[in-house]
């Protein structure tokens, strides 16, 4: 099982590792400082750096050719203020909460099958990584493999012809809301799988057979002990679908053919007529609010406390 | 439950797992298949003959772009961010296990790194770059891009690899007289050996398939990702499909041979 827990990444609570000998011996507390060292150089010039050059930037002004130090609102005024914005906001929740519902119910069962019907640990592994490969491939490619599939000309429209189920192809199958959805359930489900097998995989088994015992049939053992106790990893799932959703623009601008828009693709659009105060302005709005979804996600569930 | 009859919901579920896998590899293996399309056939199916004439234009310089240094420079990416990830992950991961001032926050840090939508660490290096005065490149710029996504993973990786992790193993080594080195080289790095060819795994996939995170930040060069994403907009023939089919048989390779290298690692570990 060395393979299941390289794959399976679980928010872990670091205090509580558990404590060993050497943790009681006096000096050697420096040690722990010069390992973690590095991991917080990086991410302090990474990650923290870069968010503070944006947030002073989305102050700044600008023009067709260069952006000037300055501490304007305008930025933020323009974004906020224009309605296309809030439409694009309105749109990219919209795609968040549809794949967020589809992702969680593919992932709860694909998971559930896995921990509970597959009855030895190799096989529990191998169908494990059938669903792990695809998502270490590239994920433009995968993007771009709906093309041929879905097309006007694609594999499923001209079976359905073929069949005489439909007179003409169907327009709506590629370049549509409808393609963004599929091609952003096809990238993240596993995002959503992993952690709930994670959550399932720790639950006593023994907490299952003593509902058994006490009379609960299948469906109460399910809504009533495997589901509340699969909350943690619904949330952690939750969490990952929910940011990468918010964060996309490359399949919204393949999928939609340049139809709708995200709000990632308008910073994207932005950056590329070199308008950086005005992409960081919303860089600010989109990071704030993905940091209260992601509290609000917290705050339902517990993650500390489950794990 | 192990014992019981397959019930229905076995069957149904089963169903269910099948056309996941189906959804999962069937538009993969759309573009496998139409990636030895004929000379005159295109972007669809029917396939207009078999040829192998698409991998052929790979090679060739005016219709790709720039495939073959798009993707050395990926490869090279993928490495620099794999050991990378691999040796700070775990000394992050050996820094955890104990107590110190700001593990708390530090933890949280590398937590954030993976909800940060991407395109904003993407802007907001790029920009750091451009005020100080540094040219974006995909060995500096790109290259702390990329780790402020994979770091996360085997941080969190270690974490739960060191939180499974028994303290008697050291403590007998440490009884035996080993010293602290000695304890971690011979006890403790063996033991999560196939962990961290994992992490490995994750630094190296994850850097090569990564898009978002290059897009402000690779300068000059493009690396693979970007030169694919380029084509999706102006490349109509079968030849994308091509380069789709190398670049995910190359992910499948590295994938295998990494599983390869944690049974063997395993299995030597087991007759020691």
């Amino acid at each position: 099982m060395a393979v299941a827990a390289t794959e399976q990444p679980a928010i872990v609570e670091p205090t509580r590792a558990p404590r060993t000998r050497s943790s009681r011996r006096a000096g050697a507390g420096w040690v722990s400082y010069v390992q973690a060292l590095p991991l917080a150089l990086i991410l302090a010039c990474f990650l923290l750096l870069p968010i503070l050059m944006i947030t002073v930037v989305s102050f700044w002004d600008y023009d067709f050719a260069s952006m000037y130090p300055d501490f304007v609102t305008m930025n933020y005024a323009d974004t906020l203020g224009s309605w296309v914005t809030w439409k694009t906001y309105l749109n990219t929740l919209k795609y968040a909460f549809m794949v967020w519902a589809l992702t969680l119910f593919i992932g709860f069962w694909v998971a559930y099958y896995l921990a509970f019907h597959i009855r030895t640990a190799a096989m529990q592994m191998v169908l494990f990584l059938v669903c792990t490969v695809p998502f270490l491939t590239s994920n433009i490619i995968r993007m771009i493999s709906w093309i041929p599939v879905l097309g006007r000309n694609g594999l499923v429209n001209t079976s359905l012809v073929d069949i005489g189920l439909i007179p003409a192809p169907i327009e709506w199958l590629l370049y549509s809301d409808f393609a963004v959805v599929l091609a952003m359930v096809h990238l993240y489900t596993l995002f959503m799988v992993t952690p709930i097998f994670n959550t399932l995989m720790r639950i006593d088994r023994s907490l299952v057979e003593a509902a058994r015992d006490a009379g609960a049939n299948g469906w109460q053992v399910l809504t009533a002990v495997i589901l509340p106790l699969a909350k943690p990893g619904m949330a952690i799932g939750t969490i990952f679908v929910v940011t990468l959703v918010m964060a996309d623009f490359s399949t919204v601008q393949v999928m939609s053919g340049g139809q709708s828009a995200s709000v990632a693709l308008m910073m994207k659009n932005q950056m590329s007529l070199l308008q950086y105060p005005a992409a960081a302005a919303n860089a600010v709005v989109l990071l704030i609010l993905v940091l209260f979804m992601v509290a609000g996600i917290l705050r339902i569930v517990d993650i500390r406390k489950e794990l | 439950m192990s014992h019981e009859k397959r019930g229905l919901e076995f069957f149904v579920l089963s169903a269910f797992f099948a056309m996941f896998v189906v959804f999962l590899y069937g538009p993969l293996s759309a573009i496998l298949i139409l990636s030895f399309q004929g000379p005159n056939g295109g972007l669809t199916f029917p396939l207009n003959g078999v040829s192998m004439h698409w991998f052929g234009n790979l090679f060739e310089r005016q219709a790709v772009g720039d495939f073959g240094g798009s993707f050395r420079r990926s490869t090279a990416l993928g490495l620099m961010v794999m050991v990378v990830t691999v040796v700070v992950s775990l000394l992050a991961g050996l820094a955890f296990r104990r107590k110190f001032l700001g593990a708390t926050p530090l933890f949280y840090l590398a937590v954030a790194s993976l909800v940060v939508p991407s395109i904003i660490i993407s802007l907001g290096i790029g920009v750091v770059f451009q005020q100080i005065g540094f040219r974006p490149a995909w060995y500096s710029s790109a290259f702390g891009a990329h780790l402020t996504w994979t770091l996360p993973f085997g941080v969190l990786i270690m974490f739960a690899v060191f939180n499974r992790f028994s303290p008697a193993y050291e403590e007998a080594a440490r009884d035996l007289g080993a010293s602290s080195w000695q304890t971690f080289a011979h006890v403790v790095l063996p033991m999560i050996a196939p962990s961290l060819i994992g992490v490995g795994l994750f630094g190296f996939t994850l850097s090569y398939d990564e898009f978002a995170r290059t897009l402000m930040t690779s300068g000059t060069y493009n690396t693979l990702p970007l030169e694919i994403y380029g084509m999706t907009t102006n490349v109509t023939t079968p030849v994308l499909y091509a380069l789709g089919t190398v670049t995910t048989l190359f992910s499948f390779v590295v994938i295998a041979a990494t599983l390869g290298a944690i049974v063997l690692v395993n299995r030597r570990r087991l007759r020691a």
